[in-house]
């Protein structure tokens, strides 16, 4: 009994510290911003890794979820004889919620337990402590290049996968389910507000990209070195990545579209 | 892959995210770079506004000429006061004309019809519209008809 309580105890501490550890992780990151000249390079090849390998995955599932909107939306509206406000639903439905979330999920499966995996690897055959006996600051060469550009990328994917699915729905609706093209987009034009709609939902993009960004490089650079170790690391990227987004989501559509 | 290639990569995704941004801007939410037009605000009072919403539509013979800007309650009155912005174009809108609330369709959204009057003044900023007619409520219209008035 009193193990068990001593255990819930310490397994809380713990993570109090690790938060704690985090926090400490992300202010010597940020401090060691990549310098202008020697830094630029592998932000670049970082931004590649994580930005333009994902936009196979990003372009597709996008134009998929435009599609399937597209179509459960005709069923739902027509209905109601307003078939002609499906383009405002898809465009209000990506711009505010699906395009930031679901790239942000997409993002943290894709490219987070990758970061994770590959910083994980070089902790447990140590060539971030090598690194540090020749006098190279792993923090700022391997993990603040990582977290910029996880940071960059995201809201970009982000509005990629929004105006894909936009086109995806019109794919759908208007070139199958034959709606008019002028009430697709002129619907669509007169609800959405570029800095309500568009705007709000980039800077979700933003808050995403850090968060997930940030737990999967953390992630990386704190798990256990072994491959048991980097294996429970990538899986608890995905899955703080996920419940952080979705819940943070809440908390910014409350902040952003709640003002009823 | 060499640098080179990754610079360019890297470069066209930017690129194709600036597109995308400039896609949402222009085509999906409507933003025109003339979008700044000159207006000037006029008023009017209301007995019910019923759902009109501040960014709603103003509109004159079915043309859409300003925006509703702002809704508030006139304690004296207890009357709804409404601010709209009108585009500074339509600066001849006559003084006797009337703000009417309309609905598009029979579920459709609430829209503001001004109905031209044959004054040969017209509106001036800050002007109040001289009569007004409130939003036509289905329910009372039904209960009025039931209890026979």
């Amino acid at each position: 009994m009193i193990d068990k309580i001593a255990s819930l105890g310490r397994s809380g501490a713990d993570a109090v510290i690790s938060i704690g550890r985090a926090g400490r992780f992300l202010g010597g990151v940020l401090s060691g911003v990549p310098r202008p000249v020697t830094g630029f390079p592998l932000l670049m090849k970082q931004l590649y890794s994580v930005g333009v390998l994902s936009l196979a995955i990003i372009v597709v599932s996008g134009l998929f979820i435009g599609m399937v909107l597209g179509l459960q939306g005709y069923t739902i509206l027509s209905d109601f004889g307003s078939e002609a406000a499906i383009g405002q639903m898809i465009a209000l439905t990506l711009v505010r919620e699906l395009g930031p979330v679901v790239t942000a999920l997409l993002f943290a499966g894709r490219a987070g337990s990758a970061l994770t995996a590959e910083i994980g690897l070089m902790k447990a055959t140590e060539q971030l402590s090598s690194m540090e006996m020749m006098g190279v600051d792993p923090l700022r060469r391997v993990i603040a290049p990582r977290l910029w550009a996880g940071f960059i990328a995201m809201p970009v994917l982000a509005i990629i996968f929004s105006m894909v699915g936009i086109w995806g729905g019109m794919l759908v609706g208007v070139e199958w389910l034959g709606v008019f093209e002028g009430s697709y987009w002129g619907n669509m034009q007169a609800s959405v507000d570029f800095w309500d709609d568009v705007v709000n939902g980039v800077i979700k993009s933003v808050v995403f990209g850090f968060v997930c960004a940030w737990i999967a490089v953390y992630q990386g650079y704190d798990c256990v070195p072994t491959s048991a170790g980097i294996s429970s690391a990538t899986t608890k990227t995905v899955v703080y990545s996920s419940l952080a987004v979705l819940g943070l989501d809440f908390v910014l559509t409350a902040v952003m579209f709640g003002n009823f | 892959m060499t640098q080179r290639t990754t610079d360019i990569t890297v470069g066209l995704f930017m690129l194709a995210g600036l597109a995308a941004l400039l896609f949402l801007a222009l085509q999906v939410s409507g933003l025109s770079p003339k979008s700044a037009k000159s207006t000037y605000t006029i008023y009017a009072d209301f007995n019910d506004t019923g759902g009109i919403t501040p960014r709603g539509r103003v509109s004159m013979a079915g043309v859409t000429v300003g925006s509703v800007d702002s809704i508030t309650l006139n304690k004296e009155t207890f009357q709804a006061r409404v601010a709209m912005s009108i585009h500074g174009d339509v600066d001849n809108i006559p003084s006797d004309s009337a703000a009417v609330i309309r609905t598009s369709g029979l579920l459709g959204e609430q829209y503001i019809d001004i109905s031209i009057g044959g004054e040969m003044d017209s509106l001036k900023p800050g002007d109040t519209f001289y009569s007004t007619q409130s939003a036509m409520n289905i329910e009372r219209l039904i209960s009025n008809f039931a209890s026979g008035k």
